[in-house]
């Protein structure tokens, strides 16, 4: 991976190219995978987009949300919804897609921006105690309002088939993985501009040191407010994603549990990192099935396999979690960065010093400490 | 009016224990920094062994002390064995591992205690206590309102009344003046620890008899609603964590009893938010930070 | 900033190529598509049918239901034994969903695509099942024997491949609040209820009978809070004779010893969801369970007397292939799953195809092991539409000979018809 991919190009430019040439390449891998394995990138693609926003929220701006289930739900509600009111006005096929993609978006945005207007209100663990909270609520609101919410059983919506065109050649899980790559890859580039932009600079501040961002004239609030925002926008998207892929959308998918397994995947990809969060997405989806198989590889007897089946994978994460965050506090990709800079370091036969900065915040992006790779500097200007 | 006085007796023993084991949260937030997510699965680590001495010796006595002295040992091992290589830079490192250890220690009690619910026993008539015509506490319900009150009396005595206490509260507000002054800063950190596990080891203990019984997921919900409740009344405040446990609790038991057993979690929320709003560090939060 | 930036999209790219890579890896087939769905036999070779399920092992609501597949395992591994089914050994992959629908999903798409069974059997929970329902009817898997009461796996004609196995909610709900009439003509009667479609279910049930406002008072609880002390004493206050519960195991449990504390010793009628004595028992301790649930009646429509020959044969069953565990109504209900799955396969015939398999169902011809005829028919994919009435005395729990049916809105005393063991318990051998 060392000679970069076209070197002329520098910024956003260049961000968006490489978007644009992943977004190819992982729509050209799908023709080589089985439905299974499209329905699980599917998966991996719905999750890549709540951890991306997720990790910038963490990572960059300083907030825990334990509630980016509720986030993720409020977009698969509003995308069930819509989609089941166009379906009822006779609407279909993309448009019905559209239309209730953005609904969710729109939806698990304004939930975020009111957790937002919270959080800048609010310390690290208040705000955690409020998206918790927020979690814990989700089943109890989806009865109370059974009505609209169907309650435990949650909302089903009618079937996307594969367009006409498109029908002879792909299968439909193929089909539903190129959706949600397309919607995962645009949401995603938007927050790696973002990220990289003037904003992400700014949640950097406020993260380092509020007061002093706030001296130097950043409206911390605003800052914190916006990047609540910008994570449940993309948290609603992989929502809508995961309806649209499972037809369905029930407050027993999103529960504390799996909040605390988005902020698994974050850290253990590592914190403020989008390449971390799609490490983060993959392991989420394919540890557990990697572990069912191979306990099923053994010939346990049914008691044993019971018992392990579901509480291994859980261990695993668990300790990987605590592993990574002692060891390696800048998760798996954090930890594969700096081999690769010390790769790089040895073939330059540099004499800089070995010693890696004991990377402070995992935070922060592992900042190089020496200006070794790229000598020009996009740093927007105050 | 009977109904009334009903529900606040049972919202009361119950918000008893939200309150012992939001103090336990407390505790390690004062010592520590750390909310401690994974207070909820040590304690119930405890109550296995409390369970398996119960059964062991057929005193529910036994298992009531060694539960007290296992989450003494849990929170001592926690803090030496991992808490210890949280990097310290971050305030979200221990909060992240102490996520991991939940996964671990529910995980690992799955595998070997599977997923069956085990019931518990308690030594206590089962009549109840009759008020003004009304049964309102069970034997039991006020057992625990006792030792909820005995404990945090005993914590109350020992935080200001004894030289372990003080060295105590001021290694957690300031570790290097303290460390100068001759206090053995790590060795406090690791007694708060103690304590706090040991608290939540009490309070997991004395709920687990009044639900379905003991497995790995029993204290979830408490460790959720345990959490709300130092949110609501501070972190830093035991006081806070009494007050607002009996206010949850009796909130909870009325909500559930007016409005419906849906409608308490979306109540718990709505407290939480407009408490939050009006004080944002808790009913009792004392000191605020510095602003711009 | 760019610099890190750029190393930064190295590592996406890096990431995107492993994770490819790694998928890549293990992919095999693409996907046989124009097939004729009434040829399609997928998991069936030779001498093998392979069957799936999605249960709750692990998490919260795991408690109580991880032995019914183990019994239906041991049940298969019994016919197995014995030469299979047409010669042809059932293999039945239990998959883990802790309940969590998203879970189920998953595991759903693994068996159908990745293991290519021939069925899903028994998959456990409405809110689990519900979000397979029309995936599978869309892939026209046969989706046998829903393990739940809901009413929405009889739906024929929007979801011809699915087929219920309980008595559903409205049939039990209805059953119990007769024989509380019938009983106690005069009785307070209540009814303490999930607050899903579960509760929804069983009062409809109920009020089929009383009417509408039949019922004097009806409390809800949430899985989510292990506490109901507050509905047990608005029921008190309400002087409730007769409780109706449409509860699951543990809150069935948690009900009757909550009441217990307040001194409240009303009637308990439970749905056969929570109404298992040995797994009460497992709750409420051996020493208090005896003296709570004297007089406990709930429905049953599976052959789970004691001193049955079906029981007989499944004991010896548990003991030989679960390793002996421990005998109870989920013991029973796994191995009567495997029983009327066995007798479906075997009226298949030789070459099983996918729509044989629900054809020999929908053909009505099937006789399952209840104490009541299966309801299975063109128009019909409910199990049973009657149940029996059981009661507990002395620590023993039996059918005590009172047996409803629901016969549209209305329910009827019926003469139970139970099922002969023949064949040593295994379909299609002489």
């Amino acid at each position: 991976m060392s000679p970069r991919i076209l070197p002329g190009l520098t910024g956003t430019p260049r961000l968006l190219v490489t978007a644009a040439a992943l977004t190819v390449l992982a729509i050209g891998g799908t023709f080589l995978l089985d439905p299974y394995r499209n329905y699980q990138l599917a998966l991996v693609a719905a999750y890549f987009c709540a951890t991306a926003g997720l990790t910038l929220l963490i990572g960059l701006s300083g907030q825990l949300s334990l509630g980016h289930a509720a986030l993720m739900a409020a977009g698969g509600y509003g995308y069930a919804l819509t989609a089941n009111a166009l379906t009822e006005s006779g609407i279909d096929g993309v448009p019905r897609f559209l239309v209730s993609l953005v609904v969710a978006v729109v939806a698990a945005g304004l939930l975020g921006l009111l957790l937002g207007l919270a959080g800048a209100r609010l310390s690290g663990p208040y705000l955690a105690g409020v998206t918790l909270a927020l979690v814990i609520a989700l089943p109890a609101i989806t009865s109370v309002f059974s009505g609209v919410f169907r309650g435990d059983q949650g909302v089903q919506i009618a079937y996307d088939g594969v367009p006409e065109a498109l029908r002879l050649i792909i299968a439909v899980e193929q089909w539903q993985a190129w959706v949600a790559i397309l919607v995962t890859a645009i949401v995603v580039t938007g927050l790696a501009v973002i990220r990289r932009g003037r904003l992400g600079l700014r949640m950097r501040a406020v993260h380092g040191d509020e007061t002093s961002a706030r001296l130097n004239g950043v409206p911390a609030g605003r800052v914190k407010v916006a990047a609540f925002t910008a994570s449940a926008v993309s948290a609603g998207a992989g929502g809508a994603i995961l309806c649209f892929v499972t037809q369905s959308v029930s407050p027993g998918a999103y529960t504390l549990a799996f909040s605390l397994l988005l902020v698994v995947a974050v850290v253990v990809g590592g914190l403020g990192s989008i390449g971390g969060a799609a490490v983060g997405a993959v392991v989420v989806v394919l540890l557990p099935w990697l572990i069912g198989t191979a306990i099923g590889a053994f010939d346990l007897p049914t008691e044993l396999e019971q018992r392990l089946s579901g509480n291994l994978g859980v261990l695993v994460f668990g300790a990987l979690l605590i592993v990574v965050t002692a060891v390696w506090p800048g998760g798996l990709a954090g930890a594969l960065r700096r081999r690769r800079r010390r790769e790089n370091r040895m073939l330059r036969a540099d004499q800089m010093p070995p010693a890696e900065p004991r990377d402070s915040r995992p935070a922060e992006p592992a900042i190089p400490a020496s200006p070794a790779s790229h000598p020009i500097s996009t740093e927007p200007e105050r | 009016m009977d109904r009334l006085l009903f529900l606040l007796a049972t919202g009361l023993a119950r918000g008893a224990i939200f309150a012992l084991f939001a103090l336990s949260l407390v505790l390690i937030w004062r010592a520590a920094r750390i909310v401690n997510f994974a207070q909820g699965a040590m304690a119930v680590v405890a109550v296995y062994v409390a369970f398996a001495v119960t059964g062991l010796t057929g005193s529910y006595w036994a298992g009531f002390a060694s539960a007290i002295v296992a989450g003494a040992a849990i929170g001592f091992a926690v803090e030496r064995g991992v808490m210890r290589f949280a990097p310290h830079d971050s305030p979200l490192s221990g909060v992240i591992i102490a996520i991991g250890l939940v996964m671990v220690l529910q995980s690992a009690l799955g595998i070997l205690f599977g997923a069956t619910v085990r019931p518990m026993e308690v030594p206590f008539d089962e009549r109840p206590i009759v008020i003004a015509g009304v049964p309102v506490l069970s034997p039991y319900d006020l057992f625990v309102l006792v030792v909820a009150v005995a404990v945090m009396a005993a914590l109350g005595v020992l935080f200001t009344r004894t030289s372990l206490g003080l060295q105590l509260r001021a290694s957690a507000f300031a570790p290097e003046v303290s460390r100068l002054l001759g206090v053995r800063v790590s060795r406090m950190l690791t007694i708060g620890w103690m304590l706090s596990a040991a608290v939540a080891a009490l309070a997991a203990l004395l709920l687990v008899p009044t639900e379905l019984g003991l497995s790995p997921h029993s204290t979830d919900v408490l460790f959720v609603y345990a959490f709300t409740v130092a949110v609501v009344g501070g972190l830093d405040s035991p006081p806070g964590a009494l007050l607002g446990g009996l206010v949850v609790g009796v909130l909870m038991s009325l909500v559930t009893g007016y409005l419906g057993a849906t409608v308490a979690p979306i109540a718990v929320l709505v407290l939480l938010v407009v408490v939050l709003l009006v004080r944002p560090g808790g009913i009792f939060s004392a000191r605020q930070v510095r602003q711009a | 900033m760019s610099q890190h930036t750029a190393t930064h999209r190295r590592t996406v790219a890096a990431t995107a190529a492993a994770a490819a890579a790694l998928l890549a890896f293990t992919a095999c087939s693409t996907p046989s598509t124009g097939t004729d769905p009434a040829e399609a036999a997928p998991g069936v070779t030779d001498d093998t049918v392979t069957i799936g399920t999605h249960q709750p092992l692990t998490g919260p609501a795991a408690a109580g239901y991880s032995s019914i597949s183990a019994a239906t395992q041991a049940y298969f591994d019994y016919v197995n034994e014995n030469g299979g089914i047409n010669g042809r050994a059932i293999e039945y992959l239990v998959k883990d969903d802790g309940y969590n629908p998203a879970t189920t999903q998953t595991v759903v798409r693994e068996l159908v695509q990745e293991d290519e069974v021939f069925a899903i059997l028994n998959g456990l929970g409405t809110p689990t099942h519900t979000s397979v329902l029309d995936y599978l009817n869309q892939n026209e898997v046969p989706d046998l024997f829903v393990a739940s009461g809901s009413t929405s796996w009889n739906q024929p004609d929007k979801y011809p491949f699915t087929f219920a196995f309980n008595a559903d909610y409205v049939v039990e709900g209805a059953a119990l609040a007769q024989y509380a009439v019938d009983e106690s003509p005069d009785a307070v009667v209540c009814l303490l209820g999930q607050d899903d479609d579960f509760g929804d279910e069983v009062v409809e049930g109920a009020e089929l009978v009383l009417g509408e406002g039949g019922l004097a008072e009806v409390q809800r609880y949430s899985v989510s809070n292990q506490d109901v002390t507050a509905q047990i004493g608005a029921m008190q206050a309400a002087g409730c004779e007769v409780n109706l519960l449409a509860t699951v195991n543990g809150f069935t449990a948690l009900a009757v010893g909550t009441a217990a504390k307040l001194g409240y010793f009303p009637k308990w009628f439970s749905s056969s969801s929570g109404g298992d004595y040995p797994t009460l028992v497992g709750f409420l301790g051996e020493d208090l369970a005896p003296k709570l649930l004297q007089g406990f009646t709930s429905t049953n429509y599976l052959p789970f007397s004691p001193d049955g020959e079906w029981t007989a044969l499944f004991r010896q069953i548990n003991d030989e292939y679960n390793d002996g565990a421990p005998f109870d109504g989920n013991t029973v209900y796994g191995m009567s799953v495997g029983y009327l799955f066995a007798e479906a396969l075997a009226a298949a015939g030789d070459d099983p195809t996918r729509q044989g398999l629900v054809d020999a169902i929908s053909s009505g011809d099937l006789v399952g092991n209840g104490i009541l005829p299966l309801s299975f028919g063109s128009d019909s994919h409910a199990a049973y539409l009657g149940v029996g009435i059981t009661t507990v005395d002395q620590g023993v729990q039996d059918f005590v000979g009172t047996t409803y049916a629901l016969e549209g809105d209305e329910v009827a005393t019926v003469e139970a018809e139970p099922v002969p063991l023949e064949g040593e318990g295994i379909p299609g051998a002489e």
